[in-house]
């Protein structure tokens, strides 16, 4: 099982005695693209978060490689760098230009060298199509803009897997088509992925994976194509069927 | 008329006496205000970091008990320098050192013990302005930097302090516009300010109002100059308003389609005011 990244067991996170994660259990393998889709509220970014130890989850493990990074005692940040994560609201740094946003993780987390560090931005940059704003700062740009910077700064981290939590949702439509290209291109080029979606058309046609939440746990998952076609549980269905009619 | 130029003249008289410990005093005043407002910063940047280290039950008792701790005393030092007069602190300190050790330890420099006490003083204010600045960043900054795997204290470094002390050069500013005026207080431990050189200037000459003019026209200038250069500073601090597009966009598709960079993008609000309608749209759903 070497190509096993991520393998999540039994995992609940629950906020007081609001249980909002119940034992959820799946594996991300490397280049998986994976979309978790599900009703507003259904846990999909607690989970998310959790992954990626924002939210420490209530008990389960969250193995990485096989050692269980949920544990008390693991350094956080070190596992962190590894799994990359795009937000919703972008979270860029506004102090610092496109550029700088996508060089300081590289040389303070990862120690490379500055030029070195510029060298693999800008190749990202250009990746996303970023490389005429590489001088602006956050507040010059689009909110599409900023998402693919986002994506880029996630990236020149060289993650194993890159987890997106509904990256297009905060952007008005018109933006949506430009980071979703981008995400589609990534997907292509083999990146392990793993995304929170309300876009279907992504989560069918790009995805090899599709999970459904409800209520905090994994209601049903399984290929595109089946999940999509022909859905098993009554739930899923009445959900499917809610996206189409809006 | 004449009164004018009786004052015009007194002051002229005053001046060519005591020109020469005017200007001194205005000296010592600046650089003591400008010492005591740099060091008082440290010490509120110190005090606000200390205060916003995140701690979860997670982590260890001894962990969360210092923690705890350091901002119980953070706290006390604010309430205690913020809620007394910094003339009876000066004196308190002054006399105070000597009389516990009597006399083995007490202030042979002047200055040191005035910059002492208005570090400690601008320090106490500036601990909660420093606060305010931080936890003024939007978090969502902060769960960026750790999800590129930055720790703590590197996120701190390089994104939120830079922001946070952007944010607080006003409040630098007034403290060291306060300090300016207030450490005149200092005269009672025989620091030799610009208004320790009004008392000796009157003391010799009775010249009370002309010498008081001068003393108005002296403040005025020193802080109506610092206004200018923390405008000025804060200007610089801005940056540049524009950038250079170093070559075209290939992936918007045509102009117009996306808010114009020099329109920029109101995305904090934005984001606010999503996260509100989320929640409640989860609130409805979640149950
Ligand atoms: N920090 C928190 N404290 C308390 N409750 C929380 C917290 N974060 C999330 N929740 C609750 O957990 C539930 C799941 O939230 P979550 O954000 O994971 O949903 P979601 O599936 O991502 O929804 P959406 O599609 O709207 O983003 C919600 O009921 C929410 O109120
Ligand atoms: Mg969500």
């Amino acid at each position: 099982m070497a190509d096993m990244i991520l393998q999540v067991n039994h995992l609940s996170k629950s906020f007081g005695s609001h249980e909002v994660l119940r034992d959820i259990d799946f594996t991300v393998k490397k280049g998986d693209v994976t979309s978790i889709i599900g009703a507003s509220g259904s846990g999909k970014s607690t989970l998310l978060r959790c992954i990626n130890l924002l939210e420490i989850p209530t008990s389960g493990q969250i193995l990485y490689h096989g050692q269980n990074v949920a544990a008390r005692g693991v350094k956080a940040p070190e596992y962190r760098s590894h799994v990359g994560m795009v937000f919703q609201s972008f979270n860029l740094f506004n102090n610092m230009t496109v550029l700088e946003n996508c060089i300081v993780g590289q040389v303070k987390v990862l120690k490379r060298s500055r030029e070195e560090a510029r060298q693999h931005a800008l190749q990202y940059l250009e990746k996303v199509g970023m490389t005429p704003y590489i001088n602006a700062r956050p507040r010059q740009i689009s909110g599409g803009q900023k998402q693919r910077v986002a994506i880029a700064r996630a990236l020149a981290m060289d993650p194993e897997v890159l987890l997106f939590d509904e990256p297009t949702s905060a952007l008005d439509p018109e933006m949506v088509g430009e980071v979703l290209s981008v995400m589609r291109s990534l997907a292509q080029e083999g990146m392990t992925m793993l995304v929170v979606t309300h876009e279907m058309a992504f989560a069918r046609d790009v995805s090899n994976h599709v999970v459904y939440m409800n209520q905090g746990v994994i209601c049903e998952e399984g290929a595109p194509a089946d999940l999509f076609g022909n859905p098993q549980k009554q739930e899923t269905r009445d959900f499917l069927s809610r996206f189409r009619s809006t | 008329m004449d009164k004018f130029s009786k004052l015009f003249a007194d002051i002229l008289k005053l001046w060519g006496k005591y020109g020469g410990s005017y200007l001194t005093g205005m000296r010592n005043t600046l650089v003591l205000a400008l010492v005591g407002t740099v060091i008082g910063c440290i010490i509120g940047f110190v005090c606000g970091v200390l205060n916003t280290i995140p701690y979860t039950e997670r982590d260890p008792l001894p962990k969360r008990i210092i923690l705890k701790l350091v901002r119980v005393i953070v706290r006390v030092y604010v309430e205690v320098f913020r809620g007394t007069p910094m003339v009876l602190q000066a004196v308190f300190i002054y006399y105070g050192l000597p009389y516990f050790t009597d006399n083995a330890v007490k202030f042979t420099n002047i200055w040191l013990a005035a910059m002492i006490v208005v570090s400690i003083n601008t320090g106490a204010y500036m601990a909660e302005s420093v606060r305010g600045g931080i936890i003024s960043i939007d978090p969502g900054q902060t769960e960026g930097a750790k999800a590129i795997g930055m720790t703590h204290v590197q996120t701190m470094l390089n994104v939120i302090l830079p922001q946070a002390l952007r944010n607080i050069m006003p409040q630098i500013g007034n403290n060291f516009i306060i300090n300016v005026k207030d450490t005149s207080v200092m005269f009672i431990i025989g620091f030799p300010d610009f208004f320790a050189a009004h008392r000796a200037a009157v003391g010799a000459s009775y010249l009370y109002f002309p010498s008081a003019s001068v003393e108005m026209v002296g403040y005025l200038t020193m802080t109506l100059i610092a206004s200018f250069l923390l405008r000025w500073v804060e200007k610089r601090l801005d940056g540049s308003s524009d950038y250079e597009l170093v070559q075209t966009d290939q992936l918007t598709m045509t102009a117009g389609t996306y808010n114009h960079p020099n329109k920029g993008t109101p995305f904090d609000e934005h984001s606010l005011e999503y996260k509100e309608e989320r929640r409640k749209r989860c609130g409805k759903g979640g149950r």
